[in-house]
């Protein structure tokens, strides 16, 4: 079921592959060039406000990669990412309904939402055998169907005291970005020192040989969906605090779907599954986020926003592909 | 694409042999079918029940009318599907192009030919480009043609400064809306429909009888051997791009036709071409796929939408039952392929 | 196990098999390609269940529905191809599924006691040079192997199955594994060996039982027998008679056709080869020695770094398949199912693949095309219309001669021609080679069948490390190339 992404991956691995420039130099480049780049331009790239606005940019995001990247490691696909925060998103406001006693039921509601969508997707894609990609496809055609039909609007609201999560700051740093940062250090932990991630590695890298060594292979790809529902739903609860309340196009507008995968890709995880590190992940965030605040610095359009997002994203994803390509492959 | 060599069965000696023959060649006849028709037969039905006059000629012609677009973008996903990739991208095409034959057309007949000219070259040039990316830079299909979704909607809205401007010549809107009178049986003919049954027919040509076609199913169906046994696999797939990128276009003219100037006009066109043809029966992963498959799996996944309507459903449930649909399809497909173990 | 039958896809695979293992024996399971015995194998290591029939072990029955209770009850079983992960380390890969626990929960990994462990299983096996740290696929094949063996061991198991495990082990290598087998057989270890290599089932098995077509045919004591006795039992006809095909009468052999002159790529280097219209070249070697890479550049998969190759005297830069294709070159590749056959397509749409590539034939000459093929390659035209993935073997193969037959290829590279196919077959396709060499083409054999490559060959050529080692004639015996396949070994 390594083939379970195979519709999209078309190459198959070889041995040979030679480490691409790591994630954290080209971050490091592309910050420096935005820094000349607005500095040039008259303004001030490297403030404490811009840097905390780049950190807060890359929570959401972040959230959901995160969960992307457990998803992709054990060779799978979630496609229905950004629905899952949009219904989060809702969930939390309209659980709330501006009530401050109604925090923590918002939360758990949205992570219980996040959790349901993981849980369906896992138990198809690994329970019935389907294609990733068509099963969260179809997962999120349902979600948005649903969601669509019942709010056509922004729907419930948040408290103030609860944005707090989405604006507050201790120490400065913002909370958002604490949050993102216990995240990545439970991911971190979970994939490299718990037996469950070592687990998640082998159904990916080979799911027979996972099987056949006795890991409940159904289990651990259902775990993955689950905790990837769950990172985007945090993803959710974190939008609905900055924006007030949910609405159903929070996620898809955000684009998470594409851009978490390309994430996780630019961070040198591979498709196939089983190879690659999440703490790259989060530099490709970081990367994207820094370009999105040269945009902003500039007001550029929106529209032009989209569409020079679109070529990075592919003309990014390109170049790390090509890396431990050799001559011996047909081009496709 | 394949016929398992049947033995003729010996002729029955008895009443009671006769019977059973018969019943047995009837059922392999049925099981013969393509699961998808008796599907659209079980839903079409379903609609007659609720709306009798659904099955008249003129209500049927109308109904194929406004699926005509769907009919042929599914074409055109076919191919891409078959050769063992995804085109996201069409639904922002489909917008792309009547934005720009509005803006550039300004509603002046004398433009109308050259505007489709332009279009029919604007296709082309996302096909290629959808096409090389994918084959020549290896990015995988899906995040190209989102990505090329991205620009498309970007760049079409940065031109015209955000919302469509300009408006729809009279004949380039005749195309989509207009109709040939008093043809026998049916009545009013559509040109859309015409347009689609060409589609259908050159789809099919194309598809099964060129050498162009093969080479589409052996690119998705072992890429490695195709590449080794000397199909250019990089010519293949763009060709595979450029014939939905097509399909977009001529998408488009229709819906400028019926649908008017909007911003949304191509709107979730994509999922639906792609759930058309996965629940008309394309495996995904590639090399297999029949005209049937995008043909009847649009006309189902149409008649499900008018079912959904006379029911009474809410316009977004659609996207809930196409979720369902590609899913039911798929785990259908998973297990016909898994059960001999 | 008793009565053990299996059916796949309605076909019996397995027909009332019964098998007996004692403890602290080696027993051997022979037969030909296809005959059950990787199927009777999978059963009792718990991948497969028996339609009918029991495993009993200690002479209770047991069901066995998943590999893992299989491993439970002592059965290891190592398989033919590797379940390593490649980008997993060795102590990742050894301890895959029992990982020491550590932490309050219980669920961390004790890292440094997995390595520990992990190093002393590699040392018994006498396999210390490998570091449980080093990265699965920095190891060479037969480190792999070794690695394998060392997981498998590493259950402690009472019933041990190897499917063929010696296939990349040099002669020193298996030598050093059978050491170690004999000191656990001593030990009470039952071991179930499957292997197509006579030699090593006289050398080390004490019972040797025959599979031929799903059937057990009969158990013998290895001591009471001999290999003339076994394989007319595998093959039911006596002796290898049927892999002599006639050699080329040397005044029929043509101009050159190939020519290599010192060809380099990454894995080859000082390439000099020549192969003349009408002659069979069999070309031998260790895996890794470059056979594989040769083929890849005559196919067009893999351009050569430097060096010159020559087709019908032009000079021909093969850059890609297509270019390969255009000289006249026909590459049957090792891996049929990913390289030569787009399984979900028939077989005629297979053999017309190249033809189709080109644009050379009009749709409408198809039929004759392929009732014409399908007479010279010794197919029916009722297997042509079907999927090809139901083909056997050996069918298989003839599909993708076929499609280098109906693309006018003057030049045949065939790696690994016969692999998978049984005996019945493989002389089908032996006879079908030497007929296109009479024709005129030039061939190039690759394979690792020692037997075949010495009875189909007019010329034999040994590569080594890379490059070629030297060069025999056609009655040359295995010893002699088994020396020049060795002799440079680079130390490890």
């Amino acid at each position: 079921m390594t083939a379970v992404a195979g519709l999209l991956i078309r190459r198959p691995r070889i041995g040979r592959h030679q480490s691409s420039w790591p994630v954290w130099l080209v971050l490091a480049l592309v910050f420096g060039a935005s820094w000349i780049v607005v500095n040039g331009a008259g303004g001030d790239f490297v403030t404490t406000r811009n840097l905390q606005n780049i950190a807060l940019r890359s929570v959401a995001l972040g959230l959901v990669a995160i969960g992307q990247t457990l998803v992709v490691l054990a060779g799978s696909l979630d496609m229905s990412v950004a629905y899952t925060v949009s219904m989060s998103a809702i969930a939390t406001s309209v659980v709330m309904d501006g009530r401050p006693d109604r925090m923590v039921l918002g939360v758990a509601a949205a992570l219980a939402v996040g959790a349901a969508v993981g849980l369906t997707n896992g138990l198809v894609i690994a329970g019935l055998g389907v294609n990733a990609f068509i099963a969260t496809f179809g997962v999120s055609l349902i979600v948005r169907g649903a969601l669509n039909a019942t709010f056509d609007n922004v729907a419930g609201s948040v408290p103030a005291g609860f944005q707090t999560l989405g604006y507050g700051a201790v120490g400065g740093i913002p909370v958002g970005v604490l949050l993102l940062a216990g995240v990545v250090a439970a991911a971190w932990y979970l994939m490299h020192r718990a037996r469950f991630g070592y687990h998640v590695y082998a159904v990916g890298g080979n799911l027979e040989s996972a099987r056949l060594s006795g890991i409940s292979t159904l289990r651990v790809l259902v775990a993955v969906h689950v905790l990837c529902g769950v990172c985007a739903a945090l993803s959710g609860v974190f939008l609905a605090s900055r924006l007030g309340a949910g609405s159903p196009w929070v996620g898809p507008q955000g684009g998470y779907d594409l851009e978490s995968i390309a994430a996780v890709v630019l961070g040198g995880v591979a498709l196939g599954g089983g190879r690659g590190r999440l703490l790259g992940t989060i530099g490709s965030v970081l990367m994207l986020a820094v370009v999105d605040s040269v945009f902003n610095h500039f007001e550029a359009n929106s529209f032009l926003r989209t569409l020079v997002r679109g070529v990075i994203i592919v003309g990014a994803v390109a170049l790390y592909a090509r890396r431990g390509d050799r001559a011996q492959q047909p081009p496709s | 694409m394949t016929t398992v060599a049947r033995r003729r069965p010996r002729a029955p000696r008895s009443p009671r042999g006769a019977f059973r023959s018969a019943v047995r060649s009837a059922t392999r006849a049925v099981r013969g079918i393509a699961p998808i028709w008796l599907i659209l037969a079980a839903a079409v039905a379903l609609v007659v029940w609720r709306d009798p006059a659904f099955a008249e000629p003129h209500s049927l012609m109308a109904f194929l009318k406004r699926g005509a677009p769907l009919i042929i973008l599914a074409l055109g996903q076919l191919f891409v599907i078959v050769a063992g990739d995804l085109d996201l991208s069409v639904g922002a095409l489909v917008t792309a192009c009547v934005v720009i034959a509005a803006r550039l057309g300004a509603g002046d007949p004398a433009r109308t030919w050259w505007v489709i000219c332009l279009l029919v070259a604007f296709g082309l040039l996302v096909g290629v480009v959808n096409g090389l990316v994918t084959a020549v830079l290896r990015v995988p299909s899906f995040i190209t043609t989102l990505g090329t979704m991205l620009v498309l909607n970007g760049a079409v809205f940065l031109w015209t400064g955000g919302s469509p401007t300009g408006s729809l010549a009279d004949n380039l809107r005749r195309l989509g809306r207009g109709s040939i009178p008093d043809v026998p049986v049916v009545g009013q003919l559509p040109y859309a429909v015409i347009a689609a049954a060409l589609a259908v027919a050159v789809g099919y040509l194309l598809l099964r009888r060129t050498h162009f076609g093969s080479q589409i199913f052996a690119t998705g169906g072992g890429p490695r051997t195709a590449w080794l046994s000397g199909v250019d696999t990089v010519r293949i797939r763009v060709g595979t791009f450029v014939v939905s990128a097509l399909s977009g276009v001529a998408a488009a003219v229709l819906l400028a036709g019926f649908a008017g100037l909007s911003a949304n006009a191509g709107d979730g066109y994509e999922f639906q071409a792609i759930s058309a043809v996965v629940f008309g029966g394309a495996v995904l992963g590639g090399g297999r796929g029949r005209i049937s498959a995008a043909v009847g799996g649009a006309l189902t996944l149409l008649v499900l939408f008018t079912l959904l309507n006379l029911l009474g459903f809410a316009k977004p449930l659609r996207d809930t039952v196409q979720g369902f649909m590609i899913i039911g399809a798929a785990v259908f497909t998973a297990y016909r392929l898994r059960r001999p173990r | 196990m008793r009565h053990i039958t299996k059916r796949f896809f309605g076909t019996v695979v397995l027909d009332d098999v019964s098998l007996d293992c004692l403890p602290a024996e080696v027993h051997a399971i022979v037969g030909e390609n296809g005959a059950g015995k990787s199927t009777l194998m999978k059963i009792i290591g718990g991948e497969y269940r028996p339609d009918e029939g029991t495993v009993l072990l200690d002479g209770e029955p047991v069901r066995l529905q998943q590999p893992r209770q299989a491993l439970d009850l002592g059965i290891s079983m190592i398989h033919q191809e590797f379940t390593l992960l490649p980008h997993r380390n060795v102590a990742e890969n050894v301890m895959l599924g029992r990982e020491p626990r550590r932490g309050r929960w219980r669920r961390g990994v004790d890292r440094r006691s997995m390595e520990v462990t992990t190093a002393g299983l590699l040392a018994e096996l006498g396999l210390d040079a490998i570091s449980p740290k080093t990265l699965v696929r920095q190891l060479s094949v037969a480190q792999q192997q070794g690695v394998e063996i060392a997981k498998a061991l590493s259950y402690r198991p009472r019933i041990l199955v190897m499917d063929e495990p010696t296939a990349a082990l040099t002669p020193a290598e298996v030598g050093a594994l059978f050491a170690r087998i004999r000191i656990l057989v001593a030990r009470g270890l039952t071991v179930l060996y499957i292997s197509h290599r006579l030699t090593e089932i006289f050398d080390l098995a004490h019972r040797v039982t025959v599979l031929k077509d799903g059937r057990r045919v009969d158990t013998l004591d290895v001591a009471d027998t001999s290999a003339d006795d076994l394989v007319p039992l595998m093959v039911g006809r006596a002796g290898l008679a049927g892999l002599a095909v006639r050699h080329a009468d040397p005044a029929t052999i043509g101009p050159v056709r190939l020519s290599v002159r010192d060809g380099a790529a990454p894995g080859l280097h000082g390439i000099d080869l020549d192969v003349r219209a009408g002659e069979i070249v069999g070309v031998a070697g260790l895996d890794g020695s470059g056979r594989t890479e040769l083929a890849h550049a005559l196919a067009g998969a893999a351009p050569l770094r430097s060096g010159a190759i020559e087709v019908d005297g032009r000079r021909r830069r093969l850059g890609s398949p297509r270019a390969a294709i255009r000289a006249g070159i026909g590459s049957l590749t090792a891996d049929r199912k990913s390289e030569g056959l787009v399984l979900p397509l028939s077989a005629a749409d297979n053999s017309l693949l190249t033809v189709r590539a080109f644009g050379r034939v009009r749709r409408s000459a198809n039929r004759a095309l392929l009732t014409g093929l399908a007479g010279q390659v010794g197919l029916s035209v009722d297997a042509l219309r079907r999927d090809v993935r139901v083909l056997s073997g050996g069918n298989q193969q003839k599909v993708v001669l076929a499609k280098w037959l109906v693309a006018r290829a003057g030049i045949y590279v065939f790696d690994e021609p016969t692999r998978g196919i049984d005996v019945g077959a493989k002389a089908v396709i032996h006879r079908l080679m030497r007929d296109l060499a009479d024709g005129g083409a030039a061939i190039l054999m690759i394979s690792s069948d020692l037997p075949e490559v010495i009875g189909v060959s007019d010329r034999i050529v040994v590569m080594c490390a890379g490059g070629i080692a030297g060069e025999l004639p056609a009655d040359a015996s295995e010893e002699s190339i088994m020396i020049l396949a060795t002799r440079a070994r680079v130390p490890a």
